[in-house]
C-alpha cells in the first residue's frame, strides 16, 4: 500500500469548504484480526442528509463510534466546523461538548429513569437537578414533537417506538451540529418514520448535518441529499442522490454488479398442494400470555408462507406462540394430523419446529461460545443430557455448515460475537438446518444484515422448500416476502386479519389489508 | 514468528495466572526457607507411619477447597454469582452427619448408624439447601450473591439447632480415616477423596452435555431457553452439584476432629473458594469457565495459607497478607492490564525489529 | 389510603418498593406494640433501637449507593472494626485527642474507598472480589495492630461517648413515677444527618442522578454522555467516607477496639440496603427506604429476643428469614409489576 500523503490543517482550503461542518480524513481503526477501517474519508455540509451506506461489516458503525468518541481511532484526523485544529473526542461526552449528538441502533437510555431524566441527564450545568425545570422542559419538547409520554413516567413503561423517539428528541434538542441517526427506523412504523423524517428535514432546514445510517433504501431515497458508500472498511466513494440510482447503489455496496435480485423472481414456482396430506403444523384458537388474539393458522409440506404486518401487529408473537416460546394459554396443535402439546421450545423442537428468534444478539447468537458450539447448540440438546457429541464430530459438522452456508470466520473455534452480523445469522441458520426441521420458522432473518447475505437467505429459503421443508419466513421488508412467500398471513393489532395468495400477493393489496382497507377474512 | 503465536498461546491459557502464581510461591519459599519443601515420615498418634511437611499440609487442607472449588465453579458458571454460603452450609453438613452418627446420644459408644448412611442423609441435606439456594436465584431472580446471604446468615444457627447446641464427639477409630489418614497409606485421605472428585467431574464433563449447558445458559440466558434448554433447572442443578461437595467437604472436616464447633468450622473457605475459581482466570460473571485451573487455583491459595502459616503469621492476621496477594492476582489478570502489557511488550518488539 | 389509588405501574420501581418497606415496618412495630406491649409503646424503646443502629444506617446509606450504582461492597464491617481499633490504640497508647482520632477515623474510610473505588472503576476487576480483599485486608490489619480487645479509658473521648442528646416532650415517668427524658446518642444525630444529606444527593443532585443511570444501564449512561468511571469511583469513594462516619459512631458507641466488632456488619448493612428496597442489579433504591430497612432488621431483633427466644441461633435465622421474604416479596412484585 503506498502511504497517503496527510494535508496539514493549515493547507486545508476552508474558504472553499465553507459549507463543511464535519470533516473525517485517513481514519484508521483496527480491532484484534480485523482492520475496520483503513483511511476512510468524510464529508458533511451543512443542512444535508447523508445517507451512510454499506453492507454489514463494511465499517459504518466504527466509523459512527470513532466519530462519537466510544473508540478511538489509530490513526487519522477530525475536523469541525467551529473546532481550531484536529477535535479531539475521547468519550461520548467530549462529542457532545462538540455538537454531535447520536441516536444508536440500539436504545441507549437508561430504562430505571423517568423520560425527562433521560432527556437531560448528562448535559446539564451545574451541581443540582431541578425536577420543575426538567420536567416542564421535556414536557415542551414531548409536546412540540407528539410524542406520546410523560415526562415523570419511567422510560421502561414506554413501548420501544416511544423509546427511541424520545433518543432523537434528545438528540435533538442538544442544539447539535452533527446529529447521527445509526438505523434509528429498525423498531418505528411507518408513521413514526414519517414523523422522523419530517424531524429531519426541519433540522436539515435550520442547517444541522445530518448522518443516516441505515438498511432500508426506500428510506435514503426519500430523505437523503448525498451518499457515503463503504466496503469492507474503505471508502468507495460519495455521491449525490440524483447521480446514484438503486441498482448502482447496491452494486456498489456489494462491490458487483448484481442480478440476484432479479434471479429469485425466476426461481420462485408457484406452490401446489399435495392431495391428502394433512398439514405439517395446524394450530386452532392457538392463543399466548403476550397478548395476541387466538388465531388459527395451518402450513403445508414445502409451503413457504409468511407473517406480515406492522412491528408490533403481533407476527413474532403468533410464531413464538407455535414455537412455545412465550407461555402458551389455550388452542390445539397438530402436527401432520396428530395432537401434540407444545409447552416449550423443546416440546417444539422435538416436534420437528425450529425458530430463529428476531433479535439475533438477545435471543439468537451465545456470544462467547464459539462457532462449532453455537451450530450444535440445539441439535445437543435434541440428543439429551448423556449423548454429547465428539470433539471430532462436532468440528466435522461445523465445518460442513461453514463451508454450506459459506460461513466467513477465521475458525470454528472463533467465538461468534466476533463475526458479523450476516454471518452470526448463518451460524444460527445452520444451527437449526442441523437440527434437520419439517417446519422452519424464521422470524426477520434478514434484518440488520447486508444485502449479500440477504440474497442468500432468500434463496435458501426456497431451496429448502423444494426440497419439502415448510418454512414461515417473516421479514420487515414487504418485497423480500412477496419474492419468497407463497402465502401471506396479515396481522393487525394483534389479531389475524387475512391471508392472501397468488394473485392477491402484491405490494398494494397487502398495504391496503394491512391498513384495513377492505375485511375480507 | 511461530515461538511468539506459542508463548502467546501459553500466556492465554487460562491456567497460566495461578501456575505461574504457584511458581512465584515455589520460588520465594525456596528462597526464604528451603526446608518448606521437606517431607518426613514419622508414625502418627494412632502409629501409622504417615508423611508431614509443608507440602503434604497444602495437598491435605487443600483437597477441601479444591472439591468446593469445583461445586463453585459451575454455579459460577451458569449462574453468574458466586454461593457464598458454603461455609455455613458446611457446617450444616457436618452438623447432620454427627446428629445421624450419634442418634440422641452426644457421646455414643458405638456409631448408631453406618458412616455411609449418614453421609447419604447429610449428602441429602446439603442437596436441599444448594437446592433452596438455586430455586432463589432461578425462579425468583434473586442475585446468587444475595440469595445465599440468607444460609450464610442462617445456617451456623440452624447447624447449632440440629444438634440442640451440644457438640457431639465420635470415639469410633475408622471415622477419623476421612479427614486424616487410612492405616498403611501415608498421604492424607482428603487427597484421594478429592482426586475422586475430580475424575469424577472430569468424567461427568467429558460424557454429558454439563458443559455446553451450563456455559450457554451461563452466556445468554434468553438464547439458551429458545434453543430448548431450561435454564433455571440448570442453575439449580449447579447449586445441587455444589451441595453434593458440601457434604463431602463436611464429612472430611467433622473427620478431622471428630466432634464439631459451630462457629469455627469451615470459617471463611466461602472466601477461599471464590478465589480459587477467580485465581483460575473464570469470569465471576458467569459462562465459559475451565474447571482445572480453578482445581489449581484452590491448591495455590492453600499454599499461600500454609507459607504464611510457616512464617509465623497468627491466623487471625492471614486475611490480610492473603488479601494483599488476592490484589496482586487479580489485577495482574485483569483484561485492562493484560492488554496494556501486551501492548506494551508488542511496542518494545517492534523496537527490536527496528 | 391514597396509595390505593395510584396503580403499581405507576409508581417507580423505587417508590414501589420503598412504599412495601415502610408499610411493612410500621405494620411489624404495631404488631409487636400489640403482641408484646409494654416496652414497645415507649418512646425511649424506639430511641433505643436508633442508638443501637446509628453505625449501620450510616453503613447502609454507603452501601445503598454502591447498590444503586451497580456494584457491592463487602469491606464496610472489617473497616469498622479497623478503625475502632486504630482509634483505641491511638487514643489510649498514644495519648491521642479526639478530633485526631475522628480524622484517622476518616482518612481510613477514605483510603479504603480511594483504593477500591480505583480498582473497581479504572480496572474494571468486580467489585465483589475488590471488597472481599479489603474486607480480608481490614481483618486482618485490626489484628495486627493490636490482637487483645480493650476499652478505651481516655478521659475525653468517655465524655463524648456519654453525651446525651435529649428528645424533648418523648420522655415518660419510669416505674417509680418519676419523669425520665427521652434521649439519642450522639451518633443518632450524626446519622439522621448522613441520612437527610445522602437523600439530598440522590436526588437533587446530578451526581446522585447519574448513580442512578450507571446503575440502571451503564452503557446507556455512557452514551449519555455520563462519566461512568468516574461515577463508579465516586460512589466507592462515598461509601468509604461514610464507612469512616459510621466506623468511628460504632467506636463511639461500643468504646473499645476489638478485632471481633461488627462482624458480619458488611451482611447487615447489605441486608438493610435490600429490605429498604435497593436491588442488588442497580439502578433501584432509596436511603429512607434504607433508614426503615435498618430499623426492620433492629425491630425484628428486638421482638424475637423479647419473646424469650434468645437462644444465640434465633437472631441469624430470624435475620435470615426476614431478608428471605424481602427479597421473594421483590422478585414477586417486580415480575408481576413486568407483566402488568
Amino acid at each position: 500500500m503506498t502511504p497517503r500523503r496527510i494535508l496539514s490543517f493549515e493547507e486545508v482550503d476552508w474558504n472553499v469548504k465553507e459549507n463543511v461542518v464535519l470533516e473525517m480524513r485517513n481514519i484508521y481503526k483496527s480491532f484484534p484480526g480485523v482492520r475496520a477501517l483503513q483511511g476512510v474519508d468524510f464529508t458533511l455540509r451543512k443542512g444535508e442528509i447523508h445517507a451512510l451506506m454499506g453492507e454489514n461489516g463494511a465499517g459504518k458503525s466504527t466509523l459512527i463510534k470513532v466519530l462519537t468518541g466510544v473508540y478511538g481511532k489509530d490513526e487519522g484526523e477530525i475536523h469541525l466546523d467551529g473546532c481550531q485544529g484536529a477535535a479531539v473526542i475521547h468519550s461520548p461526552q467530549d462529542a457532545q461538548n462538540l455538537g454531535i449528538s447520536t441516536v444508536y441502533q440500539e436504545i441507549t437510555l437508561c430504562p430505571n429513569l423517568s423520560v425527562a431524566e433521560n432527556m437531560f441527564i448528562g448535559r446539564t450545568k451545574g451541581m443540582g437537578q431541578s425536577w420543575k425545570k426538567v420536567n416542564a422542559d421535556t414536557d415542551k419538547i414531548l409536546k412540540s414533537l407528539d410524542i406520546p409520554a410523560k415526562p415523570t413516567q419511567q422510560l421502561e413503561s414506554c413501548s420501544i417506538a416511544v423509546q427511541q423517539m424520545i433518543a432523537i428528541a434528545r438528540a435533538v434538542d442538544m442544539e447539535c451540529k452533527v446529529l447521527i441517526l445509526d438505523e434509528p427506523t429498525s423498531s418505528l412504523d411507518e408513521q413514526e418514520v414519517e414523523k422522523l423524517f419530517g424531524l429531519m428535514r426541519n433540522l436539515r432546514e435550520k442547517g444541522v448535518g445530518i448522518i443516516f445510517v441505515t438498511h432500508f433504501l426506500d428510506q435514503v431515497y426519500e430523505v437523503c441529499d448525498r451518499i457515503t458508500v463503504m466496503r469492507d472498511g474503505q471508502l468507495v466513494g460519495e455521491y449525490a442522490i440524483k447521480d446514484l440510482p438503486r441498482v448502482q447503489l447496491v452494486s456498489k455496496m456489494l462491490g458487483k454488479e448484481l442480478d440476484d435480485m432479479s434471479d429469485i423472481k425466476d426461481e420462485q414456482q408457484e406452490y401446489v398442494k399435495e392431495a391428502g396430506v394433512p398439514p405439517v403444523l395446524e394450530a386452532e384458537g392457538l392463543v399466548s400470555d403476550a397478548g395476541i388474539k387466538p388465531f388459527d393458522f395451518h402450513i403445508d409440506k414445502g409451503e413457504v408462507n409468511g407473517f406480515t404486518g406492522l412491528l408490533g401487529s403481533g407476527r413474532s408473537e403468533c410464531v413464538r406462540a407455535i414455537f412455545g416460546a412465550d407461555r402458551v394459554t389455550g388452542g390445539t396443535v397438530k402436527m401432520k394430523g396428530k395432537p401434540v402439546k407444545i409447552n416449550k421450545p423443546l416440546d417444539a423442537m422435538k416436534n420437528g419446529v425450529a425458530y430463529l428468534p428476531e433479535d439475533r444478539k438477545m435471543d439468537g447468537i451465545v456470544g462467547d461460545l464459539s462457532v462449532r458450539d453455537n451450530i450444535i447448540l440445539a441439535q445437543q440438546v435434541l440428543r439429551g443430557f448423556f449423548r454429547p457429541f465428539s470433539k471430532a464430530e462436532a468440528n466435522k459438522i461445523a465445518d460442513e455448515y461453514i463451508k454450506l452456508l459459506s460461513i466467513k470466520t477465521a475458525s470454528a473455534d472463533t467465538p461468534i460475537k466476533s463475526l458479523s452480523g450476516g454471518n452470526q445469522q448463518k451460524v444460527i441458520l445452520a444451527r437449526w438446518l442441523f437440527t434437520h426441521p419439517d417446519y422452519l420458522i424464521l422470524d426477520e432473518p434478514t434484518r440488520g444484515i447486508d444485502v449479500g447475505t440477504k440474497v442468500d437467505i432468500q434463496k435458501l429459503v426456497l431451496k429448502l422448500a423444494s426440497e419439502g421443508m415448510s418454512v414461515t419466513f417473516i421479514s420487515s421488508e414487504l418485497d423480500e416476502m412477496l419474492r419468497t412467500c407463497s402465502r401471506l398471513v396479515v396481522m393487525r393489532d394483534r389479531q389475524m386479519v387475512g391471508e392472501l395468495t397468488q394473485e392477491d400477493l402484491n405490494q398494494n393489496k397487502v398495504m391496503s389489508t394491512i391498513a384495513g382497507g377492505d375485511e375480507q377474512s | 514468528m511461530k515461538k511468539d503465536s506459542i508463548l502467546m498461546r501459553i500466556v492465554r491459557n487460562q491456567c497460566f495466572i495461578p501456575l505461574i502464581a504457584l511458581l512465584l510461591l515455589v520460588v520465594f519459599n525456596l528462597v526464604a526457607d528451603p526446608g518448606f519443601f521437606k517431607i518426613t515420615l514419622a508414625d502418627n498418634s494412632a502409629g501409622n507411619p504417615v508423611l508431614s511437611g509443608f507440602l503434604v499440609t497444602i495437598l491435605d487442607s487443600g483437597s477441601e477447597l479444591a472439591i468446593l472449588a469445583i461445586g463453585m465453579t459451575l454455579v459460577t458458571a451458569a449462574s453468574g454469582g458466586q454461593d457464598i454460603s458454603v461455609g455455613a452450609a458446611v457446617a450444616i453438613a457436618g452438623s447432620v452427619l454427627l446428629r445421624v452418627l450419634c442418634g440422641s446420644n452426644s457421646r455414643p459408644e458405638t456409631l448408631q448408624a453406618p458412616i455411609i448412611v449418614a453421609f447419604l442423609v447429610s449428602c441429602l441435606v446439603a442437596m436441599l439447601f444448594g437446592a433452596f439456594n438455586g430455586v432463589l436465584v432461578a425462579y425468583f431472580n434473586i442475585q446468587p450473591m444475595i440469595a445465599t446471604l440468607i444460609l450464610y446468615t442462617a445456617g451456623r444457627s440452624i447447624a447449632a439447632w440440629v444438634n440442640n447446641n451440644e457438640l457431639p464427639v465420635i470415639s469410633e477409630p475408622s471415622f477419623k480415616y476421612f479427614g486424616e489418614f487410612i492405616p498403611g497409606i501415608p498421604i492424607p485421605t482428603p487427597f484421594f477423596i478429592a482426586v475422586a472428585c475430580m475424575i469424577i467431574i472430569a468424567l461427568v464433563l467429558r460424557f454429558t452435555n454439563l458443559r455446553l449447558y451450563t456455559e450457554a445458559v451461563g452466556i445468554n440466558q434468553s438464547s439458551a431457553r429458545l434453543n430448548g434448554l431450561n435454564p433455571a433447572m440448570i442453575k439449580v442443578l449447579s447449586f445441587v452439584i455444589l451441595g453434593v461437595c458440601v457434604a463431602v467437604v463436611g464429612l472430611i472436616k467433622v473427620s478431622r476432629i471428630s466432634t464439631i464447633n459451630y462457629s469455627v468450622i469451615a470459617k471463611d473457605i466461602e472466601m477461599d473458594a471464590i478465589l480459587a475459581v477467580a485465581l483460575g482466570g473464570n469470569a465471576l460473571s458467569g459462562g465459559k469457565f475451565n474447571m482445572a485451573a480453578s482445581v489449581i487455583g484452590a491448591y495455590v491459595i492453600q499454599f499461600l495459607t500454609t507459607t504464611l502459616y510457616k512464617f509465623h503469621v497468627q491466623s487471625d492476621a492471614l486475611p490480610a497478607y492473603k488479601a494483599v496477594v488476592v490484589i496482586v492476582l487479580v489485577v495482574v489478570s485483569a483484561p485492562k492490564v493484560r492488554e496494556w502489557f501486551s501492548g506494551l511488550t508488542r511496542r518494545s518488539m517492534k523496537k527490536e525489529v527496528a | 389510603m391514597q396509595k390505593k389509588k395510584i396503580s403499581l405501574k405507576d409508581l417507580t420501581d423505587t417508590n414501589l418498593l420503598l412504599t412495601i418497606t415502610i408499610v411493612v415496618f410500621f405494620l411489624m412495630y404495631i404488631g409487636a406494640i400489640l403482641f408484646q406491649g409494654g416496652g414497645f409503646t415507649k418512646p425511649q424503646t424506639f430511641f433505643n433501637l436508633l442508638n443501637a443502629n446509628a453505625a449501620l444506617v450510616i453503613l447502609s446509606c454507603g452501601l445503598s449507593l454502591v447498590m444503586i450504582t451497580g456494584g457491592i461492597d463487602i469491606s464496610v464491617g472489617g473497616v469498622t472494626a479497623l478503625i475502632s481499633m486504630c482509634c483505641a490504640v491511638y487514643l489510649d497508647f498514644h495519648g491521642g485527642n479526639v478530633f485526631t482520632s475522628l480524622l484517622i477515623a476518616l482518612g481510613i474510610g477514605l483510603a479504603f474507598g480511594i483504593f477500591q473505588g480505583a480498582l473497581v472503576a479504572y480496572l474494571d476487576i468486580q467489585p465483589f472480589i475488590v471488597t472481599l480483599a479489603g474486607m480480608f485486608f481490614a481483618r486482618g490489619l485490626t489484628t495486627i495492630v493490636n490482637t487483645k480487645p480493650f476499652n478505651v479509658a481516655n478521659k475525653a473521648f468517655t465524655d463524648l461517648k456519654m453525651t446525651r442528646v435529649i428528645v424533648p416532650g418523648m420522655g415518660a415517668p419510669n416505674r417509680r413515677g418519676v419523669y425520665v427524658d427521652a434521649y439519642v446518642e450522639l451518633g443518632v444525630v450524626v446519622a439522621i444527618l448522613v441520612v437527610v444529606a445522602m437523600f439530598v444527593l440522590l436526588r437533587w443532585t446530578k451526581l446522585g442522578r447519574s448513580f442512578y443511570a450507571v446503575g440502571g444501564n451503564a452503557q446507556s449512561a455512557l452514551m449519555l454522555g455520563i462519566n461512568v468511571k468516574r461515577t463508579r469511583f465516586i460512589s466507592h469513594v462515598l461509601c468509604g467516607l461514610l464507612a469512616g462516619i459510621g466506623g468511628y459512631v460504632y467506636f463511639l458507641h461500643v468504646g473499645s477496639g476489638s478485632a471481633a466488632h461488627a462482624t458480619g456488619a458488611e451482611m447487615d448493612a447489605i441486608a438493610s440496603s435490600i429490605i429498604g428496597g435497593t436491588m442488588l442489579t442497580g439502578g433501584v433504591g432509596n436511603i429512607v427506604g434504607t433508614f426503615f430497612g435498618v430499623l426492620s432488621l433492629g425491630t425484628i431483633q428486638n421482638i424475637v429476643s423479647s419473646a424469650g427466644l434468645d437462644e444465640a441461633w434465633w437472631s441469624g435465622i430470624t435475620r435470615a428469614v426476614m431478608l428471605c421474604l424481602f427479597l421473594v416479596i421483590q422478585s414477586v412484585v417486580m415480575a408481576r409489576k413486568k407483566k402488568a
